[in-house]
């Protein structure tokens, strides 16, 4: 197992070179001008020219993208062309409500999705499986920011149980942190409740009708130890992928959702960079991402032989 | 047994992660929240803050930022006036020396004591990146520091507006700032950021993009006269301000609705009915003159190179289409042809019948045919990422159309669009033949800070008419004694620009600001400030 993971963070190497260079290229393909954004609507085209040569934008492709090889090697993401502040730190500051906001959003969603799919399969064709169906085809519907809406207006306006917007620290404001994330959770868990539990119906479907499930409940072995022990289980690897790969999109970012409800996360962070054609940022948003995704496939696989003994590496 | 324990561990793991995360989470800051006690107004600017230096870039958010954390020698009040603010000047006879005393009592947030060579060290970085402030330093002698708190700036001819341009609060002001941070090249970002104004901008709640804080500037001595626009006494009667953004309009509305917010700076039009139905909000213009809206033309490459077709195309346009379609309620856009803008010492409407009338389509389609229009078609840049600008391309283009041009509309992103009209290629290379945009009236209220009347060619602003009448006319404002004779000059400015087109004035519309009734003594202004605001419970 150990080989295994050695293994496994080698081969992010060269998939994140691949990344690196792929990003840099489309970039600088990219129409745009961070010079233009820094200058604003007066500037001549020979100020921009000034700028463009003080950011060093001017040099050739392959000198710009050494450059910026050498600081990722000595651990630096850079400084923003925009802002002029150090790339990590504003990742950092961006980061913390994005991973607050997705841990919130899966504990909701596992909580809810997964009893829900295996009681839909328990109840195969009966109307708690259609409603459990019904449910998942509205959350993969109904786009994530009229449920935000919704949500805001009956929640946030009209009972105002909660803040409409913005998001506090948790260690500073622990309330208040619950008060601002619990709708943006909801908002974003009905997609992610209908993914999961639809997954977890039609596993548990399948292992439903395995013959140790007629073995166990022939022994007299109750029906809830059968459900969650020995069917669940069993039926845990696919749902256990989905739950990652969604937990690698919300921290990837979510920028409606964090635009409709005013949360500074890194999903707006990525996209006002790309608005800006701030390189130095898209270049480590994405850097980032793929380095999430990376680990995150690397911890599901890890999980699958945690819940099933065969699976060895 | 073997299960139980595995699923203790995965348990404990997922615990651990979740622990992990928080820590994670907590170790990174985010502003800390004000104190009870404290006078904090949260407010919701245009835009987000992401460029700190105010000279090196035009933007309105990073003007306003200004503002807020530095000063300026001499400021610009609700009559266009120049008023000393934190100088005094006296002009020699000849009109070729200026002599700036500085008041007392300035001081830089930092503690050091505002002087003479601050001032001129700032002045002079200014002068490197304003067109106006250029144009002053062609002209200057020399800029020295005589003592402490006297700067004497020498001319080798007369610049009449330089009072003026000195006091203009658009592209760029000149800022205030100590020498050690002036003396950073123009052409790159401070990265120290200590003024003499009347709010401290506080570094570690810095968030680009995101939000910016500001606290009162404990020691900041304000004029004995009245706030007005910039000039007079900036009196801050809050402790903080926090500007904030929010990427979405309706999330804005309904945080200033529950009181999340205190003020927000544009409300689209559309949205107001749900702000007008709270008795707890008030929602008014605040600038009194709003934005110019306009076009301009490629003079490098057919057909706009050629004088009859501009004029061809200025005739096919009808301001009332285009800012009924910007704006919808009348009551927020006028119909104006002057080109610097009405409701300014310089308005004049002359040349701008047709704009004003509608449209003249038949002399717009006479006007081609006698030209020799050869169906060229025209690429029409069309911003699809800016509210503001996204209608008057598509309500041109049709103009356009029925007058006889080939058109072609060519959506792009807003920063697609500003790297795009920076080529001078031919418009099927990469190039372009019109685009539109918006300006604040003090950007374009006088011949010097208009940099759409600037004639030098490849160095002027995008489209680049290479005009000499033009320049002469420039330098005449410049060389003119008396404000008769600036007026006069104005007058042949706009009669020239409209008949050369220039550019085409498209009439001027505001956006309305929105904010709690707890707030108090906003004075009107085109650039929001924050001094002279008081927050009731």
């Amino acid at each position: 197992m150990f080989g295994y993971i050695i293994r496994r963070i080698l081969g992010v190497i060269p998939v994140m070179a691949i990344v690196a260079l792929v990003v840099f290229l489309l970039l600088r393909l990219t129409p745009g001008d961070p010079a233009a954004i820094l200058a604003g609507d007066s500037a001549t085209a020979a100020q921009l020219e000034r700028i463009r040569e003080s950011l060093g934008l001017n040099d050739p492709l392959h000198l710009q993208f050494f450059n910026w090889i050498r600081q990722l090697l000595q651990g630096d993401l850079g400084t923003s062309l925009i802002s002029n502040t150090d790339v990590s730190q504003m990742i950092g500051r961006r980061i913390n409500p994005t991973i607050n906001l997705a841990v919130m959003t899966i504990i909701i969603s596992v909580l809810m999705a997964v009893p829900m799919g295996v009681i839909a399969a328990w109840r195969h064709r009966s109307w708690i499986d259609y409603g459990v169906m019904t449910f998942s085809v509205l959350g993969f519907s109904v786009p994530v920011f009229v449920i935000g809406y919704i949500f805001i207006q009956i929640f946030a306006i009209e009972l105002r149980w909660v803040p409409v917007q913005g998001y506090a620290h948790p260690t500073q404001d622990l309330m208040g942190f619950f008060q601002r994330a619990i709708l943006p959770s909801l908002t974003l868990a009905t997609i992610y409740v209908a993914l999961i539990a639809r997954m977890t119906r039609a596993s548990m479907l399948e292992v439903l009708g395995e013959d140790y499930i007629r073995t166990a409940r022939a022994k007299g072995v109750r029906e809830n130890v059968v459900l969650f022990r020995h069917a669940l289980r069993n039926a845990a690897v696919p749902i256990m992928t989905i739950i990652g790969t969604g937990f690698a999109l919300l921290i990837s970012g979510v920028v409606v959702t964090e635009s409709v409800f005013n949360i500074p996360g890194i999903g707006r962070l990525t996209v006002d960079a790309i608005l800006a054609r701030d390189y130095p940022v898209i270049q480590a948003m994405i850097l980032l991402t793929a380095g999430i995704y990376v680990l995150v496939n690397l911890l599901i696989d890890i999980s699958y032989s945690l819940i099933d003994p065969r699976i060895r590496y | 047994m073997l299960q139980r324990e595995r699923k203790s561990i995965g348990l404990r793991t997922v615990q651990r992660g979740g622990i992990v995360a928080a820590v994670a989470a907590a170790a990174m800051s985010i502003p800390m929240a004000a104190t009870a006690e404290e006078t904090t107004i949260t407010a919701v600017m245009h835009s987000s803050l992401r460029v700190l230096d105010p000279i090196t870039t035009t933007a309105h958010i990073t003007r306003n930022h200004g503002y807020m954390i530095y000063d300026v020698l001499i400021a610009q009040d609700e009559n266009f006036e120049a008023q000393p603010q934190m100088a005094d000047w006296e002009v020699s006879e000849d009109a070729l020396v200026y002599t700036f005393t500085l008041r007392d009592g300035l001081l830089f947030h930092d503690g050091e004591p505002v002087t003479a060579e601050d001032v001129v060290a700032s002045l002079e970085r200014w002068g490197n990146r304003d067109a106006g402030g250029q144009l002053i330093f062609d002209v200057t002698d020399s800029l020295e520091a005589s003592d402490d708190d006297t700067i004497v700036w020498t001319l080798s001819e007369p610049f009449e507006p330089l009072i003026n341009t000195l006091a203009k609060q658009a592209a760029v002001p000149p800022f205030i700032m100590p020498a050690r941070i002036a003396g950073t090249s123009p052409d790159s970002n401070i990265d120290e950021h200590i003024g003499s104004g009347p709010f401290v901008f506080v570094e570690d709640e810095y968030d680009p993009g995101q939000s910016v804080t500001y606290e009162r500037f404990e020691d900041y001595e304000p004029r004995d006269e009245a706030a007005s626009w910039m000039a007079g006494g900036k009196v801050v009667n809050v402790d903080r301000v926090i500007w904030t953004t929010m990427p979405d309009s309706q999330t804005a509305i309904n945080a200033l609705n529950s009181g999340e917010i205190d003020y927000l700076e544009q409300v689209q039009v559309d949205l107001l009915p749900i702000l007008e139905a709270n008795p707890d909000v008030t929602v008014e213009l605040r600038d009194p003159l709003g934005y110019q809206t306009m076009g301009r033309m490629n003079f490098k490459h057919p057909p706009f190179d050629d004088k009859r077709i501009r004029q061809a195309a200025l005739m096919a346009l009808s301001q009332e289409d285009i800012l009924a379609t910007m704006m919808g309620d009348p009551e927020y856009y006028e119909l104006c042809g002057a080109i610097f803008g009405c409701g300014t010492p310089y308005e004049d409407e002359s040349g701008a019948e047709s704009l004003l009338a509608g449209g003249d389509q038949e002399g717009a389609r006479a006007r081609l045919e006698e030209a020799g229009y050869d169906g060229t078609p025209i690429v029409l840049m069309q911003p699809t990422d800016v509210a503001s600008l996204v209608n008057q391309p598509v309500v041109a283009a049709q103009a356009l159309r029925n007058a006889g041009f080939e058109v072609d509309m060519q959506a792009m992103d807003w920063q697609t669009l500003v790297n795009r009209r920076a080529s001078m290629d031919a418009p099927g290379e990469g190039g372009w033949n019109i685009f539109f945009t918006n300006w604040q009236i003090p950007e374009i209220n006088d011949p010097l800070i208009n940099v759409m009347l600037n004639g030098r060619g490849d160095e002027g602003w995008f489209g680049w008419p290479e005009d000499d009448d033009l320049e002469q006319l420039r330098a005449d404002y410049i060389a003119a004694s008396t404000e008769d004779e600036q007026l006069d000059v104005a007058r042949k400015l706009q009669a020239y620009a409209l008949d050369e087109v220039i550019y085409v004035p498209l009439g001027q519309y505001n956006m309305p600001q929105a904010l709690r009734n707890t707030i108090e003594g906003m004075i009107p202004s085109p650039v929001p400030v924050f001094w002279n605001m008081e927050k009731r419970d």
